[in-house]
C-alpha cells in the first residue's frame, strides 16, 4: 500500500512509484493542473479584487457631500444672503434656489427631486439685528435619516458660526484655541475605513469560495471514489487541495497591497512582513473554512451558495467597516467575534494605517490561530472515506 | 404551451427537491431581514475620548467636567502623558485624546489665550468628524462661560433653528433600511440562483440533452425562470409581511405600484443571472461573476451608504445597476407614498434594463455550442 499507482485519467504524465512525500508533490500537481486549467475562474479570482478595491476604495464614504439644499428665502435681505452665501461655500450643500413655495416641499420631497430644505421667514434680517433674534426652520426628508441628520448638523454648525461672527463685538478676554489633529489621516480621506475593510470582506470570500467547491467537485464528478481507494491520508488530500490557493491568494494579496499604495494613495505605515505574514494566517483561515464547508456539503451548488450568498451580507456587516459594532445589539457583538474578516480588519488597520507592531495584535492573531486549527479539525473529521 | 407546462414541472420538482436550497432560498432572507435592521445603525452615540492634563488647575478641571457633562463624551482614562493616551487610540479604546499643557490657567489668566491640542483617530472619517465637532462647541461654549468674559459680553444675536424630518419623525434608521432590504432579497434570488440553474445543466450535461430536443429557445428559457420568478415574488410577499410585523413598516403608497415594480425588477434580475450563465462554464465562475456584480449592486446602490455623496462617475456607475432605480423607488413609495406618476421614470428604466438583459441573454444562448 505504500505505492501510488493509479493515475487519475485524464492527465499529463504516467504513473510513477514514489514515496510519501513524493506522493504529496504529485498530489499538489494534480491540484494546479486543476485550477490552472479553469483560466476564467483564475481571470476572476484576480480580477475581482482588483476592480472591486479600486472602485470601493474611491467611491465608497460615509460622509455625507452634495446634498441638494432647496432654499426658500422669504425675507431676501442681506443676512439670509449671507448665511446663504456661507453655506454654498462649504462642500457640502448644492444650494438650489429655484423658488418653490412652502407647499410644494411635500411634493418634491414625494418626487425626490428635493431632499432637505431651508426656509427663511419675512423680515429674518430685520429680526436679528433689531430684536436680537431670528428664527429659520429646516425641513428634512426623513426617508434617509442619515442624510438628514447631517443635515441638521451642518446647517447648524454655519448658524453658529455665522451668528457669532455678527455677534462679536467685543473679543473674549480669556480665550481657548482648540487645534484639532487628525491622527493617522492627515488628508481626511474619507474612504481611509473601507479600504482595510474591503480587503478583508473580498480576501475572506473569494479565499472561502475556492475551496469550498474543492472537495465537493470531485464528489459531484465522481472523482473521489478514485481519492478514496488511493493511500493517502485525508489530511494530506485537504492540504494539497489548499495549497494552490493559498499561493495564488498570496500573490492576489501583492496585488492588493500594491494597488492600495499606488492607486488608492495609502501608506503602508507599518512593518510590510508584518502585513504579510498576518495576510497569510487570515487567507489559512479562510481556505480551512472553504474545506469545511465543502466537506460537510453534498454538491457544488449548496456550497457556494453557502460561502457566497450565505457569507456575504453577514462578512459584510460583521466586519464592522461599514456600522459601528459598538451600535449593535450585544448579541451581534457577540456573533461579530465569530467572524475571521472582524479580526483581520483590526490587524490590517493597526499594522498598516497605524503603523504598530505585534505587541498590539497579538491577541487578533492568536483568535485567527484559533479558529483556523478548529475549522481544519472539522474539516478533517467530517472528510468522509467513504462514499455515502 | 404544453412544452412550456411540462418544462415547468421539471423545474419546480427540481427546486422543490433539493431542501438545502428551499431553506436558503426562504430561511436566508427572513434572517437577513431580521437581522440587518437591527445591525446597521450609523449613529454616533457616545465618543470615547482620553485626558491628559498636565495643569490639574481649576480650570482644567472645570473644562473636563464640562466635557463630561455634555453626554456626548464618555470619560476612558486620564493618561499621565500624551503617549500614555495615544495608546488608548491605537488599542481602539479612545477615539479622541485632549491633552491640556502645563500651564494652562496660568496663560489664559496672562495672556489671554492658550492653545488646546485636540488629536482625532480619523481613520473612520465620520466619527472623527463628530467627535471633534463635539468637542469643538463644548470648547466654545466654555469660552464664553468663562466669568472674565461672560461680563463683557454682549448679548449674541442668536438665530433659532427648527427643524422637522418629514416622513420619519424621529430619523429611525429602520425604516431607511427595511425597504432597502426587501430589494436585496429579490436580488440575491433573481440573480444568483438563476445564475446558477443553467450553469448547473451545462455541468452536469443535462444541457445536451434538452438541446436535442425540439424544445425552442425562448421555451427553455422560460422555463428557466419563471420559477424562480414566482420563487422570488413569494419571497418578496413574505418580506413585505415580516417588515409589518416585525418592524411595523407597511407601505405608505400603493401595494400595486409596489408589486409592478417588483415584478418587472425581477425579470431584468433574472434576465442578468441567465446572461451570466450564458458567458460562464461551470458553477464556481457563475457565482463568482455573479457575486462581483452583487457586490458592485449591494454597495454602490445606496443600500447602505448615500448615492449622492459618491464622486460623479461613481453616481454614473451606481445609476447603471437596476439595483439603485429601485431602492429608491421603494423607499419612496413605502415610506413617502409617492405615487406611480413620481416614479413613471424609474419604471421604464427597469422596463429598460429587463428588455436589454434578456434580450441579450437570450442572443447568446446558443443550443450548440
Amino acid at each position: 500500500m505504500k505505492y501510488f499507482t493509479s493515475w487519475p485519467a485524464g492527465l499529463p504524465g504516467r504513473p510513477i512509484k514514489t514515496t510519501a512525500m513524493k506522493q504529496f508533490l504529485v498530489f499538489i500537481r494534480k491540484e494546479f493542473f486543476h485550477v490552472f486549467r479553469d483560466r476564467r475562474t483564475l481571470l476572476i479570482m484576480f480580477g475581482l479584487p482588483l476592480v472591486q478595491i479600486v472602485l470601493f476604495g474611491y467611491a465608497l464614504t460615509s460622509e455625507v457631500k452634495n446634498i441638494t439644499l432647496t432654499v426658500i428665502d422669504n425675507s431676501r435681505d442681506e443676512n439670509s444672503r449671507q448665511l446663504v452665501n456661507k453655506i454654498r461655500s462649504s462642500s457640502y450643500f448644492v444650494v438650489d434656489e429655484s423658488s418653490i413655495d412652502y407647499n410644494d416641499v411635500l411634493a418634491a420631497f414625494r418626487k425626490g427631486s428635493a431632499k432637505c430644505a431651508l426656509i427663511f421667514p419675512a423680515g429674518f434680517g430685520n429680526d436679528l439685528l433689531h430684536q436680537g433674534k431670528a428664527q429659520i426652520q429646516i425641513l428634512t426628508d426623513g426617508s434617509d435619516p442619515n442624510t438628514a441628520k447631517t443635515v441638521v448638523n451642518y446647517i447648524s454648525s454655519i448658524t453658529t458660526a455665522y451668528q457669532q461672527e455678527i455677534s462679536r463685538q467685543r473679543p473674549l478676554k480669556y480665550l481657548i484655541i482648540p487645534e484639532p489633529r487628525m491622527l493617522y489621516n492627515e488628508e481626511g480621506n474619507g474612504s481611509l475605513n473601507f479600504i482595510p475593510g474591503v480587503m478583508a470582506l473580498v480576501l475572506m470570500i473569494v479565499c472561502t469560495a475556492l475551496t469550498s467547491v474543492s472537495v465537493v467537485r470531485e464528489k459531484e464528478t465522481g472523482t473521489m471514489e478514485i481519492l478514496l481507494v488511493s493511500p493517502f491520508k485525508p489530511l494530506l488530500v485537504l492540504i494539497a487541495k489548499a495549497v494552490p490557493y493559498l499561493i495564488l491568494s498570496l500573490l492576489n494579496i501583492i496585488m492588493i497591497l500594491l494597488l492600495a499604495v499606488f492607486v488608492l494613495n495609502v501608506t503602508i505605515k507599518g512593518s510590510i512582513i508584518l502585513l504579510f505574514l498576518e495576510s497569510m494566517l487570515f487567507i489559512i483561515t479562510c481556505l480551512s473554512f472553504g474545506l469545511m464547508i465543502s466537506n460537510t456539503t453534498n454538491s457544488q451548488q449548496t456550497a457556494l451558495l453557502l460561502s457566497m450568498m450565505g457569507l456575504m451580507i453577514p462578512t459584510m456587516i460583521f466586519t464592522g467597516f461599514m456600522f459601528p459594532l459598538e451600535n449593535m445589539p450585544k448579541i451581534f457583538q457577540l456573533i461579530s467575534n465569530l467572524v475571521p474578516s472582524r479580526w483581520y480588519f483590526l490587524i490590517i488597520k493597526a499594522v498598516m494605517l497605524k503603523g504598530l507592531g505585534f505587541k498590539y495584535i497579538w491577541k487578533e492573531t492568536l483568535v485567527l490561530l484559533a479558529m483556523t486549527l478548529i475549522l481544519l479539525t472539522i474539516a478533517l473529521k467530517k472528510f468522509k472515506t467513504r462514499l455515502s | 404551451m404544453k412544452v412550456l407546462g411540462y418544462l415547468l414541472q421539471k423545474e419546480f420538482k427540481q427546486i422543490f427537491r433539493d431542501k438545502t436550497i428551499l431553506a436558503m432560498m426562504f430561511a436566508m432572507p427572513t434572517i437577513q431581514l431580521i437581522i440587518l435592521p437591527l445591525a446597521m445603525n450609523f449613529d454616533v452615540k457616545r465618543i470615547n475620548l482620553a485626558v491628559v492634563d498636565h495643569d490639574h488647575s481649576t480650570y482644567s478641571s472645570r473644562l473636563i467636567n464640562k466635557i463630561n457633562a455634555s453626554g456626548y463624551f464618555r470619560l476612558v482614562a486620564g493618561a499621565a502623558s500624551f503617549g500614555e493616551a495615544i495608546r488608548y487610540v491605537e488599542t481602539e479604546k479612545a477615539d479622541v485624546v485632549l491633552e491640556i499643557p502645563q500651564g494652562f490657567e496660568r496663560n489664559l489668566v496672562r495672556e489671554g489665550q492658550q492653545p488646546l491640542g485636540i488629536s482625532v483617530d480619523a481613520i473612520n472619517g465620520t466619527k472623527a468628524a463628530i467627535g471633534g465637532n463635539y468637542l469643538l462647541t463644548v470648547i466654545s461654549d466654555y469660552n464664553r462661560e468663562i466669568p472674565v468674559n461672560a461680563n463683557g459680553f454682549t448679548k449674541m444675536n442668536e438665530i433659532e433653528i427648527t427643524w422637522s424630518n418629514w416622513f420619519n419623525p424621529l430619523a429611525e434608521y429602520r425604516f431607511y433600511i427595511v425597504p432597502a432590504v426587501l430589494v436585496l432579497l429579490l436580488t440575491l434570488i433573481g440573480g444568483f440562483m438563476s445564475a446558477l440553474n443553467i450553469v448547473r445543466e451545462k455541468e452536469a450535461g443535462t444541457i445536451e440533452q434538452i438541446n436535442v430536443t425540439p424544445i425552442k429557445k425562448w421555451q427553455f428559457i422560460s422555463g428557466k425562470l419563471i420559477p424562480f420568478w414566482v420563487v422570488g415574488m413569494i419571497v418578496f410577499t413574505l418580506g413585505l409581511l415580516i417588515a409589518w410585523a416585525v418592524y411595523g413598516i407597511w407601505p405608505v403608497g400603493s401595494l400595486l405600484t409596489i408589486y409592478a415594480f417588483a415584478a418587472i425588477y425581477l425579470v431584468a434580475l433574472l434576465g442578468f443571472g441567465l446572461l451570466i450563465s450564458t458567458y460562464t462554464e461551470n458553477q464556481l465562475q457563475a457565482m463568482f461573476v455573479a457575486f462581483f456584480f452583487m457586490m458592485i449592486f449591494m454597495l454602490m446602490s445606496g443600500l447602505f451608504t448615500a448615492v449622492d455623496s459618491m464622486p460623479r462617475w461613481a453616481r454614473i456607475v451606481a445609476n447603471l445597476t437596476p439595483v439603485t432605480h429601485f431602492i429608491k423607488v421603494i423607499r419612496m413609495v413605502v415610506l413617502k407614498g409617492s405615487s406611480f406618476a413620481d416614479v413613471g421614470l424609474e419604471f421604464a428604466y427597469l422596463v429598460g434594463f429587463a428588455g436589454v438583459l434578456n434580450g441579450w441573454a437570450i442572443f447568446n444562448y446558443r443550443k450548440t455550442s
